[in-house]
């Protein structure tokens, strides 16, 4: 176990630098900060002298290089467009984006796994039909057109949400959590939703195919003739048996979230990381884009780890296959 | 009643009538724009969303009124009291916001910072010499060479509290070799009528008024009753247009094209023209075009392919599809409310195909040719939607148009390298006077500072530099007007641009906001007020 474990993290630092060569490599191509950072008048000195000041006249690799070792020490730059340290932005801007993708993948879970449940055992009922037809809109529909639908709805037509922003926030040490006030809380509804949909319904309908899958098994049979209730059978051993995919596709996408509700973000001015990474590329702002695909990076391979590991509390047959491999 | 008792119900009444006053004085003001400011410091960035924030806060010697006229600022008179020496009169008794003097030291000290090489502002003080202190409240600048524009360019030059930004640390504008963050970033100390309260970059910024600012005596020009505001950057349009109608925002500076007429029913919405024209120009010095089919010469070198593509533009159709009725079409490169226009010189060639046709067979392109049309898709109003139709337009006559939309990170830097056969371009007139059109697009690119530095096309005519050059020096007034006006005909013969349109920008806002309009697209709170 210690051996798997420390095996990934081993090859999650290759991961993290494959990631950081690629993202370097293709800032080349987005455009030229400095002439963005100058704007319509400047001179040649001044343009020249801002290229030395920021190292853009070095060649790549050096480039690379200084930006990997400074990164390992958690010294990621100063941002072009907002003239602030890169780590403290992203600080700044980590909570709104936790927060609101974590909400969200909470509102997948709970909603979309009853509702999986429910469509599983109750194949035939109008209500199944129901949701399953409803659920093609969550994955058909895109999320900016979602979102500014709910916009229309809830705050310009009945004005009980607000349209834009984060709220009230109150600061808990570097924390700023919306969760404490009522404007926050407002204001986490509609992205929140919008986020959540796409989620819902793939968490919805996979868990409804595990089912029906897993309920023509031999063990629920047995389980059955064996007279244990049906609360027992299906959600003792069938949901439990269903989970395995279930856990690793919503690990996945729960990465996907937070690294990219950029479009929600940007929809609902939300001021997360998604936000500030559109401003960024829009502004050629290539510190704050190389420290954002990085930590997408590691949440990616952190994401992927902790999934792995929830492999052998979920499923007894892997416990079993590695005690026995181990126990000769 | 005794006399005791009288006075306390006098004072309670009195009291009372303060506290009502107070409250009923509160005026809130949220106001909405696409982009937030990305800075504080008055002299780091030259950039709309950055001075539409900070000239609440900060003031230059020299105001611009209602009318964009010049109006006496921190300075109450200036004189030039020899060709290359301007004296300011500086105002008395007015007060940083931290309580500190405003006197000639600070202007001495603010002109120096705007002139550092890490400062934005430099174009409007790049004629300036040395800055010399007479007094506590007289100034004199040196210039290097006479120049009549001075007063016009230092309206967009912000004075700071010398003794606070040395205190802070700030004695030049962001220096990006240090990597902290420097004190003017977040936070700010004007003379202006408002103050920074609160700074989230990206979120919200808010100001609160100055009670004790000197342009409050004014009522009748600085009538504004706004006590504080809240600024927002939204950058969704559907959002920011969904705020305004939800009645979260009171005021948004640049609505979609595509919802002003929606907003025009149940919201107000002012209309106006910006400083901004919008325009084709082209490689001109090249001897064969980088992007073009056409071997061994350059089409745009003659001037007839140039007015066939002009006459091949129908306006009309852009303004009433593309612009839906937005935009004023126009014959030359900069608006009325510039120093040196002239109505006479603004027409239009006429559209016409067969024209157009007929010009690029007398220049032997009977056959037409190909070329690639660069274009900015995030930076104009509907900037790529305009390259779409005149490219289609230019195909009809005969002249195959290739459109490379891309976002403005990518186009600039394109262009700034001369990599570009055919390209749109907008620009705007930040001194309001026609030298620095003429000077930064049309002058010869000999390497003096300033001459010719976004002509990339490299249109170079001995004439029109003999008449920039009188623009640059001439004091006397008609014999440089006289100079802008030949200008503006050989611009209108020679064609080294096609211009579209200037800019109209709608503000949107809702009923209970009253303020004036302006061209220049930067809202003054010292002028709105809300009902």
């Amino acid at each position: 176990m210690i051996a798997f474990v420390v095996q990934r993290l081993l090859q999650s630092v290759l991961v993290m630098l494959a990631v950081a060569f690629i993202s370097f490599a293709l800032f080349r191509y987005i455009g030229d900060p400095v002439l963005i950072m100058l704007g319509q008048d400047f001179t040649r000195e001044q343009y020249e002298m801002l290229v030395r000041d920021l190292g853009l006249d070095q060649p790549f690799y050096v480039q690379f290089a200084k930006f990997v070792v400074s990164a390992v020490q958690g010294e990621f730059g100063i941002s072009y467009r907002l003239a602030r340290p890169v780590a403290q932005l992203i600080a700044e801007r980590l909570p709104a984006t936790l927060e609101l993708s974590m909400m969200a993948a909470l509102l997948a879970l709970t909603i979309g796994v009853p509702m999986g449940v429910y469509t599983g055992l109750r194949r035939d009922s109008w209500l199944s039909r129901f949701f399953l037809t409803i659920s093609l809109v969550g994955v058909s529909l895109p999320t900016f057109l979602i979102g500014i639908l709910l916009i229309l709805v809830f705050a310009v037509q009945l004005g009980v949400l607000p349209s834009f922003g984060r709220g009230d926030v109150v600061k808990l040490g570097s924390w700023s959590t919306g969760f404490l006030t009522t404007s926050g809380l407002k204001a986490l509804v509609l992205p929140a939703v919008t986020l959540c949909l796409f989620q819902l319904t793939l968490i919805m309908r996979l868990v409804r195919s595990e089912m029906l899958e897993v309920l023509r098994t031999d063990y629920i049979k047995f389980a059955r003739a064996r007279g244990l209730q049906n609360r027992a059978v299906n959600f003792g051993h069938a949901l439990k048996n269903t989970l395995v995919p279930v856990i690793t596709i919503t690990g996945l996408q729960i990465g996907g979230i937070i690294a990219f509700a950029i479009v929600t973000e940007t929809v609902f001015q939300w001021p997360g990381m998604g936000l500030l990474f559109i401003q960024s590329v829009n502004n050629a702002d290539v510190p704050v884009m190389a420290a954002y695909l990085l930590l997408v990076g590691f949440f990616f391979v952190v994401i992927n780890l902790v999934v792995d590991l929830l492999y052998y509390v979920v499923d007894p047959r892997l416990r079993i296959d590695r005690g026995a491999a181990s126990g000769h | 009643m005794s006399m005791k008792r009288a006075f306390g119900t006098a004072i309670l009444a009195g009291a009372l009538a303060a506290a009502l006053a107070a409250a009923a004085e509160a005026k809130p003001f949220r106001f909405a724009v696409s982009g937030d400011a990305n800075t504080m410091d008055p002299h780091s960035q030259n950039a709309g969303q950055v001075t539409l924030i900070l000239r609440q806060i900060y003031e230059p010697l020299i105001h611009r009124g209602k009318k964009l006229e010049k109006i006496p600022g921190l300075a109450t008179s200036w004189q030039a009291v020899e060709p290359t020496r301007w004296r300011f009169q500086l105002r008395r008794g007015v007060k940083f916001h931290d309580g500190s003097d405003f006197n000639a030291d600070d202007v001495v000290f603010s002109i120096k910072r705007a002139l550092a090489p890490t400062s934005n502002y430099a174009i409007y003080v790049d004629t300036v010499a040395d800055v010399v202190r007479v007094d506590d409240h007289t100034v004199d600048v040196v210039t290097k060479i006479p120049d009549p524009i001075l007063p016009d360019k230092f309206t967009s030059v912000f004075m700071m509290d010398k003794e606070w930004s040395e205190k802070n640390n700030s004695i030049r504008p962001q220096n990006t070799r240090e990597r902290e963050e420097m004190f003017t970033v977040r936070n700010t100390n004007g003379t202006g009528p408002y103050r920074l309260t609160t700074r989230e970059p990206d979120v919200r910024t808010e100001l609160a008024r100055v009670d004790s600012w000197w342009g409050w005596q004014d009522k009748g020009l600085n009538d504004g009753n706004v006590t504080q505001m809240t600024f927002r950057p939204i950058g969704s349009d559907a959002t920011r247009v969904a705020a305004l109608l939800s009645g979260e925002v009171d005021f948004v500076l640049d609505p979609p094209l595509q919802d002003v007429n929606r907003l025009k029913q149940s919201l107000r919405v002012l209309e106006g023209p910006e400083v901004r024209t919008i325009f084709f120009t082209y490689d001109m010095h090249r001897d064969e075009l980088l992007y073009s089919n056409v071997k061994g010469k350059n089409p745009f070198k003659d001037v007839r392919v140039r007015k066939a593509m002009y006459q091949a533009i129908d306006s009309n159709a852009i303004h009433t599809r593309v612009m839906r009725g937005q935009s004023i079409p126009t014959g030359t490169f900069f608006p009325p409310q510039v120093n040196g226009y002239l109505k006479s010189e603004d027409v239009r060639h006429p559209f016409s195909v067969d024209a157009a046709k007929k010009l690029l067979a007398e220049a032997g392109y009977g056959g037409g040719f190909e070329v690639t049309l660069d274009c900015p898709n995030n930076r104009y109003i509907n900037d790529e939607q305009i390259c779409q139709a005149v490219a289609a337009m230019w195909t009809r006559v005969g002249i195959s148009t290739k459109l490379n939309a891309m976002p403005l990170a990518t186009f600039f830097p394109k262009i700034q390298k001369d990599d570009s056969s055919l390209y749109l371009m907008g620009w705007g007139v930040p001194t309001y006077d026609a030298l620095y059109s003429f000077q930064s697009l049309l002058q010869s690119r000999d390497g003096q500072p300033g001459n010719g530095i976004w002509n990339y096309g490299r249109y170079s005519y001995a004439e029109m530099d003999r008449l920039i050059n009188i623009m640059k020096n001439e004091l006397d007034t008609t014999k440089r007007t006289a100079a802008i006006h030949a200008a503006l005909r050989i611009y209108r013969e020679d064609i080294p641009h096609i211009p579209v349109h200037h800019q109209m920008i709608p503000w949107a806002m809702q009923k209970s906001v009253n303020t004036v309009h302006m061209a220049n697209n930067q809202l003054e709170v010292k002028w709105v007020k809300l009902d």
